[in-house]
């Protein structure tokens, strides 16, 4: 298949690909750009491992062509943080122990700051909701929850000075 | 949301149990946490492997002259061109347990086993390139389940195992039938428990390097990277010192990843003929039908007791799916039959274990190790017990429990037991419930676990754990461990127990883990052995080290010899005097001169000697949960839960809260969701669509009561926390439903179809009742 040339805009940074048109965005991701940071654990658009902020909603990058992200902005979970200053959501990670392995918690953070931008206030089930399609095989999922809810309110300031 | 009370706490600790993060931590919310799964290394190939589409079959006949071919492929490897073909085992002590070849010779044994493996320079081209390879197989006559496979027609699936028949393990203690003569009731039940995917976030993955000089190094998604290493030594005929592997981090284990798996060995032959890096990641499917699985068991329970509750004896036949190899299944055979009499005190216990081979993927160790099997049967029978006597389940329990001190005959002694506190704890949160709506129920179960084998069937010469402590001119310190960090923790309760006995900040130590080339050896993460043995190996490092820095103290102190110094939050200071003192990165200053520049270096080490058959220490806990049924559906919610849970001193507040948390969502996918359907040798549902997992909106709030015991043999007091809680919750789900609705179910996980058949079931039976009435 004849290759393709695709602008892409990964946490502000503009890259210049010439890929298969078949390339999934997980693998633009990971394997063209190299940040390893977004995951994959299945075939099948079932663990979320692979979840990213398109125009800030959350997207399984292996759900979508890379083609397809073209002229959106694509953030991944090493572009949460700011100059060595981590969100509100990933000092909250940190805080409530919520990972273990933490294979599953870059797409778990990039789903949860994407319900926060939509959601500002969510109630406990509203962020069970969120974070349904994200399998986490460690942790139960509660520290995650306690997580969401002290970011979302406000026990983590934006640190960005 | 949730709610977390520790019973009897100690608070005389700066750092153990205190609010430490995870040392991970900025690796792991940042991205920057490199896996197997995202290592690249100059010139490397990928790999991909051929698998066998018979459940049992010989290989005749490999032709890959087509796969070659391929623009991109540089090279096929067999097992018989490229093997020594050596049927290896993690029982290596016993060879004839010792049955698997990772590539086969001449024989497959399941769907899935792997048959050839493939180089290329994209995995794109791999991929293709197995569809180039010409098999003939002679395909054989299989079989799928243990009761058959016993059976004298059974086809032979290895070679001199009669009757299919594995491993057989027996336990026995007491007088049993003069013990069921005391009884003055006996209920006898059988029990079939499902198998469970470990279902790690990453799947298998390796990237291995053989080197022109000999030399190889991988890096692998593991629990162990010592067996690892010398596993690999013994398959491929290298020494063990020049063999390297690298697992820094690993995306969970569960008990799944400390054998040899396809990846780690077609990765290493390929490049071993290549003499280029070579990766294999398993796609999600691969994990699920060629790995290994929790194994699947037949239980028969016989138990009798006198009318006021009190246990007389036990007798337990279990028959278990063995798959085709052994793996670490023989160790499962003997814990489900330990456990299985936990943590009760019988008079008499007999119980008798086979493993069958069978044409299925292999079973395996996976967290819990035989006892959740154990205890869906045994606390569920207990539960029908005393429901037949009429008495209180949770008083009957109580009533012939383990206790400090009590000897479980001929294999174990409880050095430390806190479950009498346990069913208090649970008792005050159903009490707290009041009367529940209609469509719900309580169920509980009880269990203990173990902390760390004491087993040798590695046969290694090496302590079990060993750990190594240098401090720096400015304080800092390293840490070097063989205990392997998968997620559970490791590395954070180990520091923390490094900065506690040394008396410095969490901050001040930099742990090393996961690399065989720097660290000591150490059987790795399974069996709930690291905080208690790699954490004794620490701490012995850590005394030794202080002990070398407190010399120097003494030496320039001139206090009168009674008085004796410490180190504390970097303050080093008489203890009688603990305001006079001055900074501990001081006296690493001069200790380091007065050993003529030499950095300070303190070794520890743990093996257990004399701790009876099983471990040297026992955790003990009871879980409750609250399940909704939807009688239409026969549909299961978790509405609610409750675990009381004994482990010693805690170490790692918040880990332990996490293990917890997470033990119970594993298991009680175990008890309603994860099913494993075979049909003809074929897993029906190995994805992430079919097979169904806890997920956020099942998980009920985790409410826990640490009950903080000592265990004299743990460090600083402390046992197991993370394993054991996945053995009870089945158990759970399955005495609710039997509160709720008087049925039994003797099949797990419990499926709608089961409990809907179970209702109808009941309501014939009351209506041909009434009839007859």
């Amino acid at each position: 298949m004849e290759k393709i040339l695709l602008q892409l805009n990964v946490n502000g940074q503009g890259y210049e690909l010439y890929i298969n048109p078949k390339t999934l965005l997980v693998e633009a991701i990971r394997d063209h750009i190299g940040l390893t940071g977004t995951k994959r654990g299945c075939d099948t658009v079932s663990c979320g491992a692979c979840t990213v902020m398109i125009d800030g909603m959350s997207v399984k990058s292996c759900s979508v062509l890379a083609a397809q992200a073209e002229g959106t902005r694509i953030t991944t979970i090493e572009g949460l943080e700011d100059n060595g200053k981590l969100a509100p959501i990933q000092k909250a990670f940190i805080d409530h122990g919520a990972y273990q392995c933490g294979f599953c918690a870059p797409g778990m953070i990039m789903s949860a700051q994407a319900l926060l931008n939509e959601n500002p206030d969510p109630t406990e089930w509203e962020i069970r909701e969120g974070i349904e399609g994200n399998i986490c095989r460690c942790t139960g999922y509660n520290s995650i929850v306690r997580a969401i809810n002290a970011t979302a309110k406000g026990k983590y300031t934006e640190d960005r000075s | 949301m949730n709610k977390y009370t520790v019973i009897n706490p100690h608070s005389e600790f700066k750092v153990i149990n205190t609010h430490v993060h995870n040392i991970d931590g900025i690796a792991k919310v940042t991205g920057r946490a490199t896996y197997t799964f995202d290592v690249k290394l100059p010139n490397m190939l990928y790999g991909k492997i051929l698998r066998s589409p018979h459940p049992h079959a010989k290989i005749l006949k490999i032709d890959y002259s087509r796969a070659m071919e391929l623009p991109g492929v540089m090279g096929v490897v067999t097992g018989k061109e490229d093997t020594l073909g050596i049927k290896q085992g993690i029982w290596r002590r016993y060879q004839d347990l010792c049955d698997e070849q990772v590539l086969p010779v001449d024989k497959v044994r399941y769907i899935g086993e792997p048959v050839a493996a493939v180089a290329a320079i994209t995995e794109e081209i791999a991929e293709k390139a197995l569809d180039y390879i010409d098999v003939e197989y002679e395909v054989l006559p299989a079989v799928y389940e243990p009761l058959d496979a016993i059976k004298k027609e059974a086809p032979e699936i290895h070679e001199g195992f009669e009757r299919n028949i594995n491993v057989t393990r027996h336990i026995e203690w007491g007088d049993v039938e003069a013990a069921f003569e005391e009884a003055d009731y006996i209920r006898e039940d059988w029990f079939k428990c499902g198998g469970q995917a470990h279902m790690c976030m990453e799947t298998r993955a390796a990237v291995s390097s053989y080197t022109p000089d000999g030399k190889l190094t991988i890096y692998h998604s593991n629990q162990s990277p010592y067996y690892m290493q010398g596993l690999m030594a013994g398959v491929l005929g290298m020494r063990e010192g020049d063999i390297r592997v690298i697992s820094t981090y690993v995306g969970g284990g569960f008990g799944g990843k400390f054998e040899l798996d396809g990846a780690i060995f077609c990765s290493a032959v390929l490049s071993r003929k290549l003499f280029r890096p070579v990766k294999i990641v398993f796609t999600r499917e691969e994990d699920f039908i060629a790995t290994k699985r929790r194994t699947p068991m037949f239980y028969y329970v016989r138990t009798g007791v006198k009318k006021d509750g009190t246990f007389c004896a036990r007798e337990a036949k279990v028959f278990t799916n063995g798959g085709a190899y052994t793996g670490m299944g023989a160790t499962a055979l003997y814990l489900t039959g330990f456990f299985h009499s936990f943590p009760y005190r019988w008079k008499a216990y007999r119980y008798d274990g086979y493993r069958v081979y069978t044409n299925t993927l292999p079973s395996t160790s996976m967290r819990g190790f035989g006892a959740p099997q154990a205890m869906f049967c045994s606390e569920q029978q207990i539960e029908w017990i005393a429901a037949d006597l009429g008495l209180d389940p949770i008083d009957m329990r109580r009533k012939n429990s383990h206790h400090e001190g009590y000897e479980v005959p001929g294999q174990a002694t409880i050095a430390s037991c806190g479950i009498d506190q346990c069913y208090d704890e649970i008792r005050k949160w159903i009490n707290s419930k009041g009367k529940l709506p209609a469509n719900r129920a309580i169920g509980i179960s009880a269990c203990g676990f173990m902390s760390g084998g004491i087993f040798n069937w590695f046969d290694t010469p090496y302590s079990f754990s060993s750990a190594v402590v240098t401090i720096n001119q400015d304080g800092t310190v390293e840490l070097y461990v063989g205990a392997q960090e998968i997620g559970q923790g490791s590395n954070t309760t180990l520091a923390i127990i490094c900065a506690e006995t040394l008396g410095v900040k969490i901050e001040d130590i930099k742990v090393h883990s996961g690399d065989t080339d720097h660290c000591p050896p150490d059987l790795g993460a399974w069996g709930s052995r690291q905080t208690l043995m790699a954490g004794n190996a620490v701490k012995m490092a850590a005394e030794d080290a202080k002990k070398q820095l407190l010399e120097f103290a003494y030496a320039q102190s001139g206090y009168n010899i009674v008085y004796d110094l410490d180190i504390k939050d970097r303050w080093v200071h008489a203890i009688a005097r603990p305001e006079r003192g001055y900074d501990y990165g001081e006296l690493v200053k001069k200790a380091i001169r007065g050993k003529d520049g030499q950095k300070i270096v303190g070794r520890g080490y743990y093996t257990p000697h004399r701790k009876g058959m099983i471990s040297p220490a026992y955790s003990y806990m009871l879980q409750g949960v609250e399940v909704e049924v939807d009688e239409e559906t026969g549909k299961i919610k978790l509405v609610d839960s409750m675990t009381a849970h004994d482990c010693g001193q805690p170490i790692n507040h918040l880990g332990l809260i996490g293990q917890l948390e997470g033990a119970f969502s594993m298991a009680a996918g175990y008890g309603y969701l994860e099913y494993m359907p075979y049909e003809d040798g074929k897993l029906m549902n190995p994805n992430l669509v079919d097979y169904k997992m806890i997920r956020a909106t099942e998980m009920p709030p985790a409410n826990i009561a640490e009950i903080d015991t000592y265990e004299p043999e743990g460090p600083y007091g402390a046992k197991e926390a993370g394993e054991g809680l996945t053995n009870p919750t089945a158990a759970a789900i399955g005495n609710a439903l039997f509160h709720r609705f008087g049925i039994q179910m003797k099949e797990c996980p419990i499926r709608p179809e089961m409990i809907l058949n179970a209702l109808k079931e009941k309501k014939e039976k009351e209506k041909e009742k009434k009839g007859k009435k």
